[in-house]
């Protein structure tokens, strides 16, 4: 028996060709650590291409988890561990592997045509040039077709199975149940006993090899992290948004109708959404992006609540839709799961850089509220906000999510939906003014004086029929050239939008003395949480704070940007927040940006502040591409 | 979806009895119509609001939907629920109404250039999918709102403010391209003629799909008289009126179809010559769409509107979208109970408890 280690967390990643099922792998993994207890961040990787040429670096798709025995919020800057199913994988995440770091790869897979293709000139495994890691390099390609070989599978079905087999091992050398895996498999492929047969045969197998092959020094255990007592789960940010759309519904009493084209990274939400057509929940995969919000402003026409989900290039063609959810003042809630761009850009890799879309960028006038969550669960708080916001003003409301948060996991302690406040569409049933003549009518653009938000009459009410559309209208729902209507209606849009209640931002700052801010929003929240934690434990003070409101932005936040010498605000983009407070606050902030399509770590923002806190220079600050630098 | 004891027909399944009668001015809203002295649309417009009482349905359980375009004015002067759209997208709209509440009755009013040019896609994706609403595109072959450009219904050649030496395009067909797209009822009417309109607005209504009724229209300001040939004395010669059941004939029955065995193709004959009993039957509802669709191809748009079928082209029954979308949503009883079924959903196969 090996000796058994304890860590208090471990980065694990595996990689393998974009058809050997490492993001399967990798949610398995997920799970049975989740089951142990730890705190746990994710991040997986692939190629947009669905199979790109087999064997090349290109086509090499990763999943990285790190867990812990305490809270985290990242999945982790370089991994300890790197299972690499063939050369182009070994090849593409190796320069990222920790100093000291083991590497679990298929040797199997180590011929000279698959190093060829990998573009490697020798092998890696015996030409010295992986010395100082940890090498373990069994042939898993020939052990699973042997574990599974009296199963009645083809060769191509055993070999498939491979998968399992590494996640078996690696299941045995950081202590996971197997359990929950040996469910999953049995319920998953319940309908195909041969394949499930094999793959339960290859998993067994696996951790067996660990037990018995004495490849490995030690064995390790990372012991549960301290959370709550509750009820908790795994769940990655495209499901807590799709469970949030759910649950905004289901408080205001409305059925929940999703218009939308499937588009990645945001397409699993409508998956997510269309197993629950028995809780009340419609899906309208349609012929476009435009159809599909189109579909849902109709349905909140019709007294609904309509949703639509997209990313960066869809969020474009919505633009009108959205012009007119503003005009007719009716719920919408679009999610934009932001991937890079511009254009296509790169469909499957994160970045921020819709911010501006999302706030300014629609021609007129054209106020809506932008919310952002910050970590995968918290997709959740946010979409259920965006629902009650939506309804209760009767307006758009565009959730920022993004590639990284929409994939990646972490525990998430469920809450209780009969806790939540019930949201009140306040439907009108009764004429709300008299028309010209004193008859009772509706008058749909009567607001409420407290929130400003237009009645909302919907079809088969008696007697409040009336018409909407895009040409500006007086109160009465007439359409009026009037300018000092359209001048009165422009600024009612605007500041039912900015009297949209929202939390004081909080800062965290632990000493109280601390000259720095770093300012977030949407998923950089893990890497600056962790990479404060970085800079306190070297002795930095430094303050974060995290908007989760782009707008409108908390009313405490021109006092805390004051409160501070220096603001940095690291963002996915070329600093669309940075230049929002300077415009908003006339603030000087610093901007970090960095736009690689990859999450930042967090050392990208502990060193740029501690970098920062060496300069003396006080010149204006400029902001380089690659964000390493501020002048 | 059928109710047993409901007198309404499956269109309008779903859909409330009224329980006072009405009259068309009860469907007249306060907005004063601002259409172009002389436009076909005041003919559709007094005739759509002369019909909708006789539906029997309370005014509250319609919606007119339009999108941009002279035409997509049509619902604020409908004292209905109405919604003016988005040029072209009147009917992802739409969807979303009928997808939401069956107990709606959804209309689109449409233009040639909202309906063929920019929602083009919407068009043929709410036929195939046969969602519950009644498209009426009012065809008048020309730009009117933005002042007289050509538009995809005119015929190549027309010279216009954006085709001064004639344009380039080939028109389409609206009603060969709805049957292209799997229409399941497509028909054709004319402004002036208010009672073959209505006799299709009913039959529309009834109608449980989508329902393309292509209304040709004239604009008197930028292509008038473009169905002069369909509307003066000698409208006769030119207009067949497709009757169910009937052998298709015009001109004082003088003048009757036949058609090529081989081909499929529809050849207008003298009805003396040719024999009464070798004139093609007119029949809406074969499943078979090759004789609607030979019957589209006898006006072609490019020029000739000398033969120019009117009346219903196609009427088949197929599941629409929204009843189908409907059948596969289920709520989980009263509001407890789906808050218990929501909560096990967020719970999910694999949760873990931290006491």
């Amino acid at each position: 028996m090996v000796d058994v280690v304890t860590l208090d967390r471990i980065i694990i990643r595996f990689a393998g060709d974009s058809g050997d099922g490492m993001q399967l792998t990798g949610d398995r993994f997920t799970a049975e650590t989740a089951h142990q207890g730890n705190d746990l961040a994710t991040l997986p990787s692939y190629p947009a291409e669905i199979r790109a040429p087999q064997g090349t670096v290109p086509g090499v798709s990763s999943f990285q988890i790190q867990f812990a025995d305490h809270d985290i919020s990242t999945p982790g800057d370089r991994p300890d561990v790197l299972v690499a199913m063939n050369p182009a994988a070994l090849k593409a995440h190796l320069p990222d592997l920790a100093d000291g770091g083991i590497i679990v790869v298929d040797a199997g897979e180590f011929t000279s045509r698959a190093l060829t293709k990998a573009g490697y000139s020798s092998d890696p495994l015996t030409d010295g040039s992986l010395q100082g890691r940890a090498v373990v390099a069994p042939d898993l390609t020939a052990l699973t077709v042997a574990a599974v070989a009296d199963l009645g599978v083809t060769r191509k079905e055993a070999t498939r199975s491979k998968n399992m087999f590494a996640l078996g091992l690696v299941t045995w050398l950081y202590s996971r149940p197997t359990a929950p895996t040996e469910d999953y498999l049995t319920r998953r492929f319940a309908q195909q006993p041969a394949v499930r047969d094999a793959n339960l045969a290859a998993f067994r197998a696996g951790h067996a090899f660990g037990e018995t092959s004495e490849l490995f020094a030690h064995r390790y255990e990372i012991a549960a992290a301290p959370m709550p007592p509750g009820v908790y789960r795994h769940i990655n940010g495209n499901q807590a948004m799709a469970y949030g759309l759910m649950t905004g519904a289901h408080l205001a009493g409305l059925g929940l109708v999703c218009g939308t084209y499937p588009i990645t990274p945001a397409s699993d939400i409508l998956h997510e959404l269309a197993r629950h057509k028995n809780h009340g929940v419609t899906t309208v995969q349609a012929e476009d992006e435009i159809a599909g919000v189109g579909v849902a402003l109709g349905a909140s026409f019709a007294g609904a609540l309509g949703v639509t989900t997209t990313s960066g290039p869809g969020l474009a063609l919505k633009t009108e839709t959205i012009n007119l959810a503003v005009m007719t003042e009716l719920p919408l809630v679009v999610v934009d799961v932001q991937r890079a761009g511009p254009s296509t850009g790169l469909p499957t890799k994160t970045e921020q850089a819709d911010l501006f879309a999302a706030l300014v960028g629609r021609p007129g006038e054209s106020p809506v509220p932008v919310l952002a969550p910050g970590t995968p669960a918290e997709c959740f708080d946010v979409a259920v906000e965006a629902c009650r916001i939506a309804v209760t003003y009767r307006t758009p409301v565009i959730v920022l999510s993004d590639g990284y948060l929409g994939n990646g996991a972490e525990p998430w302690q469920v809450p209780r939906v009969e806790d939540m406040a019930p949201i009140d569409p306040a439907f009108e049933t009764e004429p709300n003014g008299v028309s010209a003549s004193g008859a009772p009518r509706h008058l749909p653009y009567r607001r409420d004086p407290q929130t400003l938000a237009r009645a909302w009459a919907v079809p088969g009410t008696p007697g409040l029929e009336h018409r909407i559309g895009g040409l500006e209208k007086s109160e009465s729902g007439a359409i009026s050239y009037d300018p000092d209507n359209h001048e009165t209606m422009v600024r009612v849009r605007a500041a039912k939008i900015a009297g949209v209640p929202v939390a004081d931002l909080t800062v965290d700052d632990p000493s109280g003395r601390a000259d720095v801010l770093v300012l977030g929003w949407g998923s950089t929240a893990g890497p600056i949480r962790a990479g404060a934690d970085l800079l306190r434990q070297g002795g930095h003070e430094v303050a974060t704070a995290h908007l989760r409101h782009l707008n409108p932005l908390p009313a405490n936040l021109a006092e805390v940007l004051e409160r501070y010498d220096r603001v940095v605000v690291p963002e996915l983009n070329l600093g669309q927040l940075a230049l929002t407070l300077r415009a908003v606050f006339s603030a000087r902030v610093t901007s970090l940006s960095q736009v690689r399509g990859m999450p930042l770590t967090a050392h990208d923002v502990a060193d740029f502040v501690a970098n920062l806190e060496m300069e003396s220079d006080s010149s204006p600050h400029e902001t380089s591409a690659t964000g390493r630098t501020a002048a | 979806m059928t109710t047993t004891t409901s007198p309404l027909p499956d269109g309008l399944a779903g859909l409330p009895l009224a329980t006072t009668s009405s009259a068309r001015g009860d469907f007249v809203s306060e907005a004063e119509v601002r259409w172009c002295p002389g436009c076909g649309d005041y003919a559709v417009l007094a005739a759509f609001q002369s019909f909708l009482p006789s539906l029997g349905i309370p005014r509250e359980n319609m919606v007119v939907v339009s999108g941009i375009g002279c035409s997509s004015r049509f619902p604020y002067y409908v004292d209905t629920y109405g919604m003016h759209s988005i040029h072209g997208r009147a009917l992802p709209i739409a969807t979303g109404i009928a997808v939401a509440r069956p107990d709606l009755t959804v209309w689109v009013v449409t233009g040639d250039g909202d309906a063929l040019s920019i929602g083009g896609n919407h068009l043929i994706h709410a036929l195939r999918r046969n969602v519950n609403c009644t498209i009426l595109l009012f065809n008048n072959r020309i730009y009117g709102l933005t002042k007289g450009q050509y538009s995809p219904t005119s015929e190549q050649g027309k010279v216009t403010k954006s085709s001064p030496v004639g344009s380039p395009d080939y028109p389409f067909n609206p009603v060969s391209l709805a049957l292209g797209a799997e229409a399941t009822f497509v028909a054709r009417a004319i402004d002036s003629d208010r009672a073959g309109l209505t006799e299709i607005l009913h039959a529309a209504a009834a109608h449980r799909g989508a329902a393309l009724v292509e209304i040709y229209q004239n604009c008197p300001i930028f292509n008038d008289g473009a169905y002069a040939t369909l509307k003066g004395a000698e409208s006769g010669d030119h207009l067949i009126r497709l009757v169910d059941g009937e052998p298709i004939i015009w001109a004082q029955g003088n003048r009757g179809l036949t058609r090529d065995p081989v081909s499929g193709a529809l050849s207008p004959v003298d009805v003396a010559e040719a024999g009464i009993d070798h004139i093609v039957r007119h029949d809406a509802t074969r499943e078979d769409p090759s004789l609607a669709f030979a019957l589209s191809r006898l006006s072609d748009l490019t020029a000739r509107i000398d033969h120019t079928p009117i009346g219903i082209f196609r009427r088949v029954d197929r599941p629409t979208y929204d009843d189908v979308v409907r059948e596969q949503v289920t709520v989980a009883g009263d509001r407890q109970e789906a808050a218990r079924a929501l909560q096990q959903v967020l719970v999910g196969p694999d949760p873990w408890t931290i006491v």
